[in-house]
Protein backbone atom coordinates (compact mmCIF):
# COMPACT_ATOMS: atom_id res chain seq x y z
CA UNK A 1 0.00 0.00 0.00
CA UNK A 2 1.40 3.20 -1.03
CA UNK A 3 0.06 6.59 1.17
CA UNK A 4 0.62 9.74 -0.93
CA UNK A 5 -0.80 13.02 0.14
CA UNK A 6 -1.65 15.53 -2.60
CA UNK A 7 -1.53 19.35 -1.92
CA UNK A 8 -3.20 21.54 -4.32
CA UNK A 9 -2.59 25.66 -3.95
CA UNK A 10 -3.46 28.73 -5.88
CA UNK A 11 -1.16 30.42 -8.29
CA UNK A 12 0.57 33.14 -7.24
CA UNK A 13 -1.68 36.37 -8.39
CA UNK A 14 -5.10 34.43 -8.38
CA UNK A 15 -7.22 36.07 -6.01
CA UNK A 16 -7.93 34.29 -2.87
CA UNK A 17 -11.17 35.69 -0.76
CA UNK A 18 -10.81 32.98 1.39
CA UNK A 19 -7.13 33.16 2.46
CA UNK A 20 -7.92 37.08 2.61
CA UNK A 21 -11.11 36.40 5.61
CA UNK A 22 -9.00 34.17 7.24
CA UNK A 23 -5.99 36.53 7.10
CA UNK A 24 -8.21 39.31 8.45
CA UNK A 25 -9.76 36.57 11.09
CA UNK A 26 -6.49 35.80 12.49
CA UNK A 27 -5.52 39.34 13.00
CA UNK A 28 -8.70 40.13 14.57
CA UNK A 29 -7.79 37.29 17.70
CA UNK A 30 -4.72 39.54 18.25
CA UNK A 31 -2.20 37.11 16.17
CA UNK A 32 0.15 40.40 14.83
CA UNK A 33 2.63 39.74 12.47
CA UNK A 34 0.39 37.17 10.24
CA UNK A 35 1.42 37.87 6.53
CA UNK A 36 -0.53 36.74 3.62
CA UNK A 37 -2.95 33.32 4.16
CA UNK A 38 -3.42 31.61 0.93
CA UNK A 39 -5.88 29.15 1.40
CA UNK A 40 -5.28 25.25 -0.55
CA UNK A 41 -6.61 21.63 -0.74
CA UNK A 42 -4.48 18.62 0.79
CA UNK A 43 -6.32 15.10 -0.17
CA UNK A 44 -4.52 11.44 0.96
CA UNK A 45 -4.84 8.98 -1.41
CA UNK A 46 -4.37 5.32 -0.30
CA UNK A 47 -2.97 3.14 -3.69
CA UNK A 48 -3.58 -0.35 -3.49
CA UNK A 49 0.12 -0.62 -5.24
CA UNK A 50 3.74 -1.51 -4.97
CA UNK A 51 5.50 0.23 -7.42
CA UNK A 52 6.13 3.94 -6.51
CA UNK A 53 6.86 4.52 -10.05
CA UNK A 54 3.85 3.92 -11.16
CA UNK A 55 1.76 5.47 -8.85
CA UNK A 56 3.45 8.75 -8.92
CA UNK A 57 2.57 9.14 -12.47
CA UNK A 58 -0.63 8.41 -11.77
CA UNK A 59 -1.32 10.56 -9.21
CA UNK A 60 -0.03 13.12 -11.53
CA UNK A 61 -1.92 12.44 -14.10
CA UNK A 62 -4.91 12.50 -11.67
CA UNK A 63 -3.95 16.07 -11.00
CA UNK A 64 -3.77 16.98 -14.27
CA UNK A 65 -7.20 15.46 -15.00
CA UNK A 66 -9.43 15.75 -11.84
CA UNK A 67 -7.76 16.94 -8.84
CA UNK A 68 -6.24 20.48 -9.71
CA UNK A 69 -7.31 23.26 -11.96
CA UNK A 70 -4.24 24.17 -13.25
CA UNK A 71 -5.38 27.65 -14.89
CA UNK A 72 -5.60 28.64 -11.48
CA UNK A 73 -4.08 25.97 -9.07
CA UNK A 74 -0.41 24.42 -8.64
CA UNK A 75 -0.08 20.68 -6.80
CA UNK A 76 2.96 19.23 -4.94
CA UNK A 77 2.66 14.92 -4.64
CA UNK A 78 4.72 13.56 -1.46
CA UNK A 79 4.78 10.18 -1.81
CA UNK A 80 5.53 8.12 1.92
CA UNK B 1 -33.97 24.89 -34.19
CA UNK B 2 -34.17 22.03 -32.34
CA UNK B 3 -32.13 22.27 -29.05
CA UNK B 4 -31.03 20.37 -26.28
CA UNK B 5 -30.56 20.55 -22.03
CA UNK B 6 -28.53 18.33 -20.51
CA UNK B 7 -29.29 17.04 -17.09
CA UNK B 8 -26.78 16.33 -14.10
CA UNK B 9 -27.20 15.31 -10.38
CA UNK B 10 -27.06 18.57 -8.95
CA UNK B 11 -28.96 21.11 -11.77
CA UNK B 12 -31.59 22.24 -10.68
CA UNK B 13 -32.49 24.68 -13.10
CA UNK B 14 -33.02 22.33 -15.96
CA UNK B 15 -36.71 23.29 -15.83
CA UNK B 16 -36.75 27.05 -16.47
CA UNK B 17 -34.24 26.64 -19.30
CA UNK B 18 -36.53 23.61 -20.85
CA UNK B 19 -39.43 26.49 -19.97
CA UNK B 20 -37.73 29.22 -21.73
CA UNK B 21 -36.47 27.17 -24.46
CA UNK B 22 -40.07 25.70 -25.36
CA UNK B 23 -41.68 29.19 -25.15
CA UNK B 24 -39.77 31.19 -27.05
CA UNK B 25 -38.61 28.21 -30.19
CA UNK B 26 -42.42 26.61 -30.18
CA UNK B 27 -40.63 23.11 -29.31
CA UNK B 28 -39.52 21.37 -26.01
CA UNK B 29 -36.21 20.44 -26.13
CA UNK B 30 -34.67 17.16 -25.94
CA UNK B 31 -33.64 16.17 -22.23
CA UNK B 32 -30.02 14.48 -22.20
CA UNK B 33 -28.77 12.69 -19.37
CA UNK B 34 -24.79 12.96 -18.15
CA UNK B 35 -23.97 9.21 -19.27
CA UNK B 36 -25.00 9.67 -22.56
CA UNK B 37 -22.30 9.64 -25.52
CA UNK B 38 -24.39 10.26 -29.11
CA UNK B 39 -26.14 13.22 -28.58
CA UNK B 40 -29.17 13.78 -30.84
CA UNK B 41 -29.10 16.26 -33.82
CA UNK B 42 -29.77 19.79 -32.19
CA UNK B 43 -28.46 23.37 -33.04
CA UNK B 44 -28.19 24.12 -29.44
CA UNK B 45 -26.99 22.47 -26.77
CA UNK B 46 -27.70 24.10 -22.99
CA UNK B 47 -26.11 23.25 -20.02
CA UNK B 48 -28.26 24.60 -17.34
CA UNK B 49 -27.24 26.00 -13.77
CA UNK B 50 -27.66 24.65 -10.56
CA UNK B 51 -25.50 22.29 -7.74
CA UNK B 52 -23.70 19.67 -9.92
CA UNK B 53 -22.15 16.76 -7.75
CA UNK B 54 -22.63 19.37 -4.74
CA UNK B 55 -20.28 21.43 -6.04
CA UNK B 56 -17.71 19.08 -4.22
CA UNK B 57 -14.16 19.79 -5.56
CA UNK B 58 -14.49 22.64 -7.51
CA UNK B 59 -17.74 24.22 -9.27
CA UNK B 60 -18.40 22.34 -12.08
CA UNK B 61 -15.37 19.66 -11.83
CA UNK B 62 -16.60 16.58 -11.93
CA UNK B 63 -19.28 17.04 -13.89
CA UNK B 64 -17.02 18.82 -16.50
CA UNK B 65 -15.70 14.61 -16.53
CA UNK B 66 -18.77 13.29 -17.27
CA UNK B 67 -18.99 10.88 -20.47
CA UNK B 68 -22.03 13.68 -21.81
CA UNK B 69 -18.99 16.47 -22.27
CA UNK B 70 -16.74 14.91 -24.21
CA UNK B 71 -20.00 14.38 -26.62
CA UNK B 72 -20.50 18.06 -26.47
CA UNK B 73 -16.71 18.97 -26.82
CA UNK B 74 -17.32 16.98 -30.36
CA UNK B 75 -20.46 19.07 -31.23
CA UNK B 76 -18.67 22.11 -30.31
CA UNK B 77 -16.06 21.59 -33.04
CA UNK B 78 -18.75 20.43 -35.80
CA UNK B 79 -20.18 24.22 -34.90
CA UNK B 80 -23.22 23.41 -32.74
CA UNK B 81 -24.10 25.90 -30.62
CA UNK B 82 -23.21 25.67 -26.86
CA UNK B 83 -24.33 27.71 -23.91
CA UNK B 84 -23.81 27.67 -20.00
CA UNK B 85 -25.43 29.81 -17.54
CA UNK B 86 -24.25 29.89 -14.07
CA UNK B 87 -23.10 26.11 -13.15
CA UNK B 88 -23.50 25.18 -16.69
CA UNK B 89 -20.43 28.27 -17.16
CA UNK B 90 -18.62 26.83 -14.54
CA UNK B 91 -19.01 23.48 -15.86
CA UNK B 92 -17.39 24.31 -19.42
CA UNK B 93 -14.64 26.42 -17.87
CA UNK B 94 -14.00 23.29 -16.08
CA UNK B 95 -13.95 21.02 -19.18
CA UNK B 96 -11.81 23.68 -20.77
CA UNK B 97 -13.99 24.26 -23.99
CA UNK B 98 -13.67 28.15 -22.20
CA UNK B 99 -10.53 30.17 -20.99
CA UNK B 100 -9.94 31.22 -17.17
CA UNK B 101 -11.91 30.21 -13.99
CA UNK B 102 -14.45 30.95 -11.72
CA UNK B 103 -13.53 32.04 -8.07
CA UNK B 104 -15.35 32.40 -5.29
CA UNK B 105 -16.98 35.55 -5.17
CA UNK B 106 -14.96 38.41 -3.76
CA UNK B 107 -17.13 39.21 -0.89
CA UNK B 108 -17.58 35.54 0.09
CA UNK B 109 -21.16 35.84 0.02
CA UNK B 110 -23.84 34.15 -2.33
CA UNK B 111 -25.45 36.91 -4.13
CA UNK B 112 -29.03 36.38 -5.41
CA UNK B 113 -30.26 39.60 -7.05
CA UNK B 114 -30.75 41.19 -10.21
CA UNK B 115 -28.14 43.28 -12.37
CA UNK B 116 -27.18 45.08 -14.98
CA UNK B 117 -25.65 43.28 -17.94
CA UNK B 118 -23.83 45.49 -20.76
CA UNK B 119 -23.69 43.96 -24.19
CA UNK B 120 -20.13 44.16 -25.18
CA UNK B 121 -20.60 42.12 -28.31
CA UNK B 122 -23.67 42.07 -30.24
CA UNK B 123 -22.18 40.28 -33.16
CA UNK B 124 -22.22 36.51 -32.04
CA UNK B 125 -24.82 34.04 -32.25
CA UNK B 126 -26.39 34.58 -29.12
CA UNK B 127 -26.69 38.17 -29.23
CA UNK B 128 -27.68 39.16 -32.35
CA UNK B 129 -30.74 40.76 -31.19
CA UNK B 130 -29.11 43.15 -28.92
CA UNK B 131 -27.05 46.15 -29.64
CA UNK B 132 -23.75 46.75 -28.76
CA UNK B 133 -23.61 48.70 -25.44
CA UNK B 134 -27.12 47.82 -24.63
CA UNK B 135 -27.65 47.31 -21.25
CA UNK B 136 -30.36 44.29 -19.81
CA UNK B 137 -31.79 43.30 -16.16
CA UNK B 138 -30.82 40.16 -15.64
CA UNK B 139 -31.04 37.89 -12.61
CA UNK B 140 -27.69 36.18 -10.98
CA UNK B 141 -27.76 33.57 -8.14
CA UNK B 142 -24.08 32.05 -7.36
CA UNK B 143 -21.38 31.86 -4.93
CA UNK B 144 -18.30 31.21 -7.53
CA UNK B 145 -19.09 33.98 -10.07
CA UNK B 146 -15.88 35.63 -9.75
CA UNK B 147 -14.01 35.55 -13.11
CA UNK B 148 -9.76 34.72 -13.53
CA UNK B 149 -7.85 34.63 -16.53
CA UNK B 150 -4.37 35.63 -16.41
CA UNK B 151 -3.31 38.58 -17.99
CA UNK B 152 -2.23 37.80 -21.23
CA UNK B 153 -5.19 35.56 -21.77
CA UNK B 154 -7.54 38.22 -20.99
CA UNK B 155 -5.69 40.55 -23.18
CA UNK B 156 -6.73 38.14 -25.95
CA UNK B 157 -9.45 37.72 -24.91
CA UNK B 158 -10.59 41.44 -25.12
CA UNK B 159 -8.99 42.37 -28.24
CA UNK B 160 -11.02 38.81 -29.96
CA UNK B 161 -14.20 40.51 -28.36
CA UNK B 162 -14.45 37.37 -26.67
CA UNK B 163 -16.22 39.41 -23.34
CA UNK B 164 -19.90 39.11 -24.26
CA UNK B 165 -21.35 40.49 -21.41
CA UNK B 166 -19.89 42.81 -18.25
CA UNK B 167 -21.70 43.80 -15.19
CA UNK B 168 -22.50 47.18 -15.40
CA UNK B 169 -23.31 50.28 -13.96
CA UNK B 170 -21.80 48.89 -10.61
CA UNK B 171 -23.06 45.84 -10.65
CA UNK B 172 -20.70 43.88 -10.61
CA UNK B 173 -21.72 41.38 -7.46
CA UNK B 174 -18.34 39.13 -7.34
CA UNK B 175 -15.62 40.94 -8.04
CA UNK B 176 -14.76 39.77 -11.54
CA UNK B 177 -12.03 40.87 -13.40
CA UNK B 178 -12.66 43.75 -15.50
CA UNK B 179 -16.90 43.22 -14.47
CA UNK B 180 -16.92 40.31 -17.30
CA UNK B 181 -20.08 38.12 -16.54
CA UNK B 182 -20.09 36.18 -19.64
CA UNK B 183 -17.68 35.27 -22.37
CA UNK B 184 -17.00 32.92 -25.77
CA UNK B 185 -14.78 30.85 -27.32
CA UNK B 186 -12.35 32.17 -30.07
CA UNK B 187 -14.51 30.15 -32.93
CA UNK B 188 -17.67 32.24 -31.47
CA UNK B 189 -19.88 28.79 -30.72
CA UNK B 190 -19.51 28.24 -26.88
CA UNK B 191 -20.89 30.81 -24.82
CA UNK B 192 -20.40 30.86 -21.03
CA UNK B 193 -22.31 33.08 -18.87
CA UNK B 194 -23.47 33.51 -14.98
CA UNK B 195 -26.27 35.53 -15.17
CA UNK B 196 -29.56 34.01 -15.71
CA UNK B 197 -31.34 35.45 -19.10
CA UNK B 198 -34.03 31.78 -18.57
CA UNK B 199 -35.53 33.80 -15.81
CA UNK B 200 -36.66 37.14 -17.19
CA UNK B 201 -38.28 36.18 -20.38
CA UNK B 202 -41.96 37.30 -20.06
CA UNK B 203 -44.39 39.88 -19.01
CA UNK B 204 -44.65 37.22 -15.51
CA UNK B 205 -40.87 37.38 -14.82
CA UNK B 206 -41.37 41.39 -14.84
CA UNK B 207 -39.01 41.47 -17.79
CA UNK B 208 -37.55 39.94 -20.82
CA UNK B 209 -34.42 41.57 -21.37
CA UNK B 210 -33.44 37.52 -21.34
CA UNK B 211 -35.35 36.87 -24.48
CA UNK B 212 -33.09 38.28 -27.40
CA UNK B 213 -30.07 35.41 -26.52
CA UNK B 214 -32.82 32.70 -26.92
CA UNK B 215 -33.84 34.28 -29.95
CA UNK B 216 -30.55 34.54 -31.29
CA UNK B 217 -29.39 31.14 -30.82
CA UNK B 218 -32.70 30.05 -31.67
CA UNK B 219 -32.94 31.54 -34.61
CA UNK B 220 -36.20 33.14 -33.91
CA UNK B 221 -35.47 36.67 -34.55
CA UNK B 222 -37.80 38.48 -36.65
CA UNK B 223 -36.15 39.95 -39.39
Amino acid sequence: MIKARVTVTLKNGVLDPQGKAIEGALGALGFDGVGHVRQGKVFDIEIDSADKAKAEADLKAMCEKLLANTVIENYTIALN
Amino acid sequence: MKSAVVQLPGLNRDRDMIAALTKISGKAPVTVWQTETELPDVDLIVIPGGFSYGDYLRCGAIAARMPVMQAIREKAEQGVKVLGVCNGFQILLEAGMLPGALMRNASLKFVCREVKLEVANAETAFTRAYAKGQVLRCPVAHHDGNYFADAETLKAMEEQGQVVFRYAEGTNPNGSMNDIAGVINAKGNVLGMMPHPENLIEAAHGGSDGRGLFASALDVIAA
